[in-house]
């Protein structure tokens, strides 16, 4: 009897362990970039963020994805890097 | 097997009557001067005058040489095939050994058998064994005594329910349904964004249940589900309970034997049930998307097991939904749309349309939340009995889509806020407290005609909103 091969129906991607961005050892004098995904009520959230960041002499930049359901696009990534030291992202409902 | 050995092969099967008929001659050959090799497909002690026959019960030998019919008679040299005859001619036999007077008696000519390899499957079978068949996908050893089924669930690949193991030789009949070559690339599958191509396909589709002649339309429906207006992404991983529904529509759907009748939407139609499959399993395999990952379903649906159905176009008299889409009529389709579930409509009493349209608008109203009009879609699936009623007042699709507009119209003060419109609401309460929005924003409500016997309708809900939509496709091979 021949063996019984199985082909893998996955994308075989093999986890890619990525090392987090390293944390800035300061937040003095950063730029907080504060991303509203779209979602219900994330715009609340981010403005009671935004007010504390400001009292406490941070500059703070807003964003806003159209739609919560679509990844962010590339060009808004690139912005907020290009823009931001630090970036707050809002999920809420 | 290595290279062919030069001079003469013949391969012939006992159960062929033409190759026992021409058993003499293959004696006379062996009895030759030059090297022959006789290899049997069925019984190594057939032909009993020859000595020394090659047992090809596992066709290996067939399958490299190619043969299509037995007996058949090859001539090599030089370690390459320079002649080949089928079945029995003399002529050609003759001319092709050398030799003179061959099978003295024998009539001058008589077809052959089938060979062995042309039997059902075994294209495939052999292929997988024996083949070069350039498959990609990571090989996975079965281990003897183990159960592949229970090996797949442990690798996590299935939706909860068996499924059939994807073995190379599975595979390879499943790509036969498809002009597209293995490696091709469907489209950039969500949530993992990796790159599905039509094997991965046909390793899920295999493990689905799908049907060769099934392909061309799990293709399509990946490629609609895929196309961003869709909004694949956002259908998975929401909380909402949605799934990808696929809807059949043209030719292809009575061609490979899908339901667009009785229980269309329930189990029991293999077409129906493996090409909605298929899709989820590509979109769990391929695509990464598993609950309680980034599937983050409050509920979920049973559509998530499969959700796939045809539209039943057979009475002519409204347009399928794929001709109002813009697609000819005989031409096939696939629209892949959410769905969260099946609401029957349940009307025997009504028999006129108006009545009819105010039964499906109070149903229709209460979809997610009364006070809902953003994100909301659906499908009202129209039964051959509650069509009859439109038919015969002439009520065209678009008018009873026109007439329940008029009726599903939602007054600002009963508008709920959240989905993103809360802007919209400030503004509607200030400048238009009195007034009403509609339930359904333009195109979010669709009718098709499907089901069986009864005086009943359903509604099929579904997200829809400026990322999420209806997508079709032309079905091609």
């Amino acid at each position: 009897m021949t063996q019984t091969i199985l082909l893998d129906p996955t994308s075989e991607r093999s986890p890619v362990v990525r090392p987090r961005i390293a944390r800035p050892a300061s937040l003095a004098g950063k730029t907080f970039g504060l991303l509203d995904i779209a979602k219900n009520r994330g715009d609340v959230f981010l403005d009671r963020i935004e007010q504390r960041l400001k009292k406490s002499g941070h500059k703070v930049k807003r964003y806003r994805k159209a739609r919560f359901s679509i990844v962010a696009p590339e060009g808004l990534k690139q912005e907020i890097r290009a823009n931001c030291d630090v970036v707050v992202e809002a999920l809420a409902d | 097997m290595s290279q062919l050995s030069d001079g003469l092969i013949a391969v012939v099967k006992r159960e062929c009557p033409t190759c026992v008929l021409v058993e003499p001659v293959l004696a006379q050959l062996a009895g030759g001067a030059g090297p022959f090799t006789v290899y049997s497909q069925d019984d190594p002690a057939f032909p009993a005058r020859v000595k020394g026959v090659v047992d090809d019960r596992s066709l290996e030998a067939s399958y490299r040489i190619g043969v299509q019919f037995v007996p058949t008679l090859v001539r090599v040299e030089g370690g390459k095939e320079t002649g080949r005859a089928f079945g029995w001619n003399r002529a050609e036999w003759e001319a092709l050994s050398g030799a003179r007077g061959l099978g003295p008696g024998l009539p001058e000519n008589r077809v052959g058998c089938g060979s062995r390899t042309e039997e059902p499957g075994m294209q495939f079978r052999l292929a997988a064994r024996f083949g070069d068949h350039r498959l990609r996908s990571r090989q996975i050893e079965v281990e003897e005594e183990a159960d592949a089924i229970e090996l797949c669930y442990e690798r996590g690949w299935t939706d909860g329910l068996p499924v059939a193991p994807p073995t190379v030789e599975r595979v390879l009949a499943m790509l036969a349904g498809t002009r597209h070559a293995p490696d091709e690339v469907v489209g950039i599958m969500p949530p993992d964004r990796v790159e599905c191509t039509v094997e991965k396909v046909a390793v899920n589709a295999v493990m689905a249940g799908c049907k060769p002649e099934y392909m061309p339309v799990v293709l399509a429906a990946i490629e609609a589900a895929l196309v961003p207006e869709f909004g694949l992404h956002g259908v998975l991983c929401t909380t909402n309970a949605v799934a990808p529904v696929i809807m059949v529509n043209g030719p292809i759907a009575k061609r490979i034997g899908m339901n667009s009748k009785g229980n269309v939407f329930g189990q029991g139609n293999r077409a129906n049930a493996a090409i909605g499959r298929a899709l989820q399993l590509v979109v769990r395999n391929v695509g990464g998307g598993r609950p309680g990952e980034i599937d983050r379903a409050c509920f979920g649906t049973p559509g998530k097991y499969t959700f796939c159905f045809a539209e039943d176009e057979d009475d002519g008299v409204w347009e399928p939904y794929s001709v109002e889409k813009g697609f000819g009529k005989g031409v096939s389709t696939v629209t892949a749309f959410t769905g969260d579930g099946v609401a029957p409509v349940i009307d025997q009493s009504s028999r006129t349309p108006e009545e009819l349209a105010r039964s499906y608008a109070a149903c229709l109203r209460t979809l997610y939340h009364p006070g809902q009009v953003a994100d909301v879609a659906a499908f009202l699936a129209v039964s051959p009995e509650h069509a009859r009623v439109f038919y015969a007042a002439g009520w065209t699709k678009q008018r009873v889509k026109d007439e329940l507009a008029k009726l599903l119209r939602v007054p600002v003060r009963d508008l709920k806020p959240g989905f993103g419109l809360d802007k919209e609401l400030e503004r509607l309460r200030r400048e238009d407290p009195d007034g009403t929005v509609p339930k359904f924003r333009t195109g979010s409500l669709n009718i098709i005609r499907v089901g069986g016997t009864g005086l009943f309708s359903a509604i099929i809900s579904g997200l829809g909103s400026i990322t999420i939509n209806p997508v079709t496709k032309e079905i091609k091979a």
